[in-house]
């Protein structure tokens, strides 16, 4: 059996099943998601195995042309874990959207749900191709897949405002990824190649391939939306039906992350940039602490949620001064506190964005101000929004927890201790914003006069998402050594 | 030579749309310097491909394949621009 098809076959299924289901129709589309779920997620637990058992990537030539002129895919250890974790919430996300898009039997088929289904399966070939794609240009095409899936889900509802937040997305991401195709045109001249593994040996740091790298980096941060090019996300995420919210806080964000990661310690492994990677960070933590601070001024649910994922993203950037300033255990830990920190906050975001949309369609508005009675009216939801806050803050035992005291004790490793003073700043400011949901949650209140009681399975899917952020945190730290396979910064 | 003028037009549309995009307000202008700034990305990228960054050729092909999946991207993202602003317009009228 040939294992180095597998990260293919994750790319290309989605793909054909994105096809076959646009002439399905809605109750068709629905379905072939839902019965590609369970072997998309087979593929990713089976990548995962593969590098797991075999401690080196996965790496295959397509049609068994080798680099530069072929283009491969390799699936390393970030990729598993990446993979894996799209392919649990898509999955997830696919059970809990049937309520809002789903056809029931007999009933007539909407252009939303319609829409959604092969859209979902467009934005799930896209990640996976992000993150196991091994050439600059193929992850060009990947990151635009992603925004052309994204877009849409945002505006799924039709309305002005929605409409607007779509068309800023697109702005931002259109500029995003037009300024990296630069940076791809400015590294071909220089290096001749678009293979990461080719570039990281071949790259010096001459001028034209600093400014490619600096070009993409921004590109990629309007993308990724850290501080200050986030203006787009919250309207966006918050505007969008909840489903789509939570795949796009959790994992759309994330694609653009991995490319970041592999530019500056794929490309350039050979040529640490450690000021610039201050820099990085400084964003990094200005976001973690305006993003906490605007999430904490909101008025209405989603758009706290959206804001506190801008903060959260701010965290994934610190771990790039800690890589390019030490080597060793302490590079090993950031490497693996920012992977499981973005691992974590893709579980913990999305429950939390499924839970504010099962508050907000209980209560028919997302009032923070009026959520009064909630514990009473619907505890496993409020549940799940305080599990999720929790993994968010950074409370032990979380996978949160383990990504903050990764990072924290690699700032003091590697003498950075003022990374240490924002996260440990980061974590007070986000428990202030989830008590403010839960201490209106928990008062005494009368919640709605529609007493429609919410399905076990959209308080059981979200809450199960929360419990495996949670549950990250029991890991051993063994278990994290999967994302240092092919780190290819450390390798000789 | 004609390689450096080439890219140096591009350097310059590059310019121009980038501006075009980070200053204009309307959405119709900035999708129009998306697309000046597109094509200036791919002025120079031919240059790099007339400078033959591969063995030997007189001119390197795989710049010239990016460049057409590129412009079809770049084609695929403006007409969904163009039918978001449609759509937008459209959501102005019926309120």
């Amino acid at each position: 059996m040939a294992w180095d098809m597998l990260p293919m076959l994750a790319v290309m299924l989605p793909v054909l099943a994105m096809v076959a289901a646009v002439p399905l129709g809605a109750r068709g589309a629905e379905r072939l998601t839902l019965a590609y779920a369970p072997v998309g997620l087979a593929l990713a637990i089976g990548i995962m195995l593969v590098v797991q058992l075999g401690g080196v990537p996965i790496r295959q030539e397509l049609g068994h042309w080798a680099p530069p002129l072929g283009i491969a895919f390799r699936a390393d250890g970030l990729a598993a874990a990446m993979l894996l974790t799209a392919a649990l919430i898509i999955g997830a996300i696919a059970i809990f959207a049937r309520a809002d898009f789903g056809t029931a039997a007999g009933a007539a088929e909407r252009r939303q749900a319609f829409a959604f289904w092969p859209l979902l399966l467009g934005l799930w070939a896209a990640i996976n191709l992000a993150v196991v794609a091994n050439d600059l240009f193929t992850l060009y095409v990947a990151l635009e897949l992603l925004t052309f899936a994204a877009m849409p889900l945002v505006c799924l509802d039709g309305s002005r405002a929605t409409l607007q937040a779509a068309l800023r997305y697109l702005m931002f991401a259109l500029l995003g990824s037009v300024l990296y195709l630069l940076g791809v045109a400015l590294i071909y001249g220089s290096a001749g190649t678009l293979d990461i593994v080719l570039l990281a040996q071949r790259v010096r740091g001459d001028i034209p391939v600093m400014i490619a790298i600096a070009v993409m980096t921004a590109g990629l941060l309007a993308k990724t939306a850290l501080l200050p090019l986030h203006l787009w996300l919250p309207p966006a995420h918050a505007g969008a039906p909840a489903a789509a919210s939570a795949v796009l806080s959790a994992l759309v964000v994330k694609g653009s992350f991995v490319l970041v990661l592999r530019l500056w310690f794929g490309v350039m492994a050979r040529v640490p940039m450690p000021d610039a990677a201050q820099i990085l960070a400084g964003l990094g933590a200005a976001a973690i602490l305006l993003g906490s601070v605007a999430a904490l001024g909101q008025a209405r649910l989603k758009l706290l949620v959206a804001y506190s994922t801008v903060a959260q993203i701010g965290y994934l950037f610190l771990m790039f001064p800690l890589l390019a300033a030490s080597a060793g255990e302490v590079a090993a830990k950031a490497w693996t506190g920012g992977v499981v920190q973005a691992v974590s906050h893709a579980f913990a975001k999305a429950a939390m964005f499924l839970a504010a949309g099962i508050m907000a369609a209980r209560f028919g508005h997302d009032r923070i101000a009026d959520l009064s009675g909630a514990g009473r009216a619907m505890p496993v939801t409020l549940l799940t929004f305080a599990l999720a806050g929790l993994s968010l803050m950074g409370v032990p035992p979380s996978g949160g927890f383990a990504a903050k005291w990764l990072l924290l004790s690699a700032a003091i490793g590697a003498g950075q201790w003022w990374w240490a003073l924002v996260i440990l700043g980061g974590g007070l400011l986000t428990g202030g914003y989830v008590y403010r949901v839960l201490a209106m949650g928990l008062r005494a209140g009368d919640p709605a006069p529609e007493p429609a009681p919410v399905a076990w399975q959209r308080d059981g899917i979200a809450l199960a998402l929360a419990l495996v952020s949670v549950v990250l945190g029991f890991l051993p730290l063994a278990a994290f050594g999967l994302v240092q396979i092919g780190r290819l910064d450390v390798s000789p | 030579m004609t390689g450096t003028i080439f890219g140096l037009v591009g350097a310059a549309l590059i310019g121009i749309g980038l501006f075009g995009m980070l200053v204009r307000r309307d959405a119709l202008l900035r999708i129009l310097s998306f697309n000046l700034l597109g094509g200036g990305v791919f002025l120079v990228f031919g240059a790099v491909a007339r400078r033959g960054a591969g063995a030997g050729f007189g001119g390197d092909p795989v710049p010239q394949a990016i460049i057409l999946t590129g412009i079809v991207v770049a084609f695929a993202a403006t007409t969904l621009a163009v039918a978001l602003v449609l759509r937008l317009a459209a959501a102005k009228d019926r309120a």
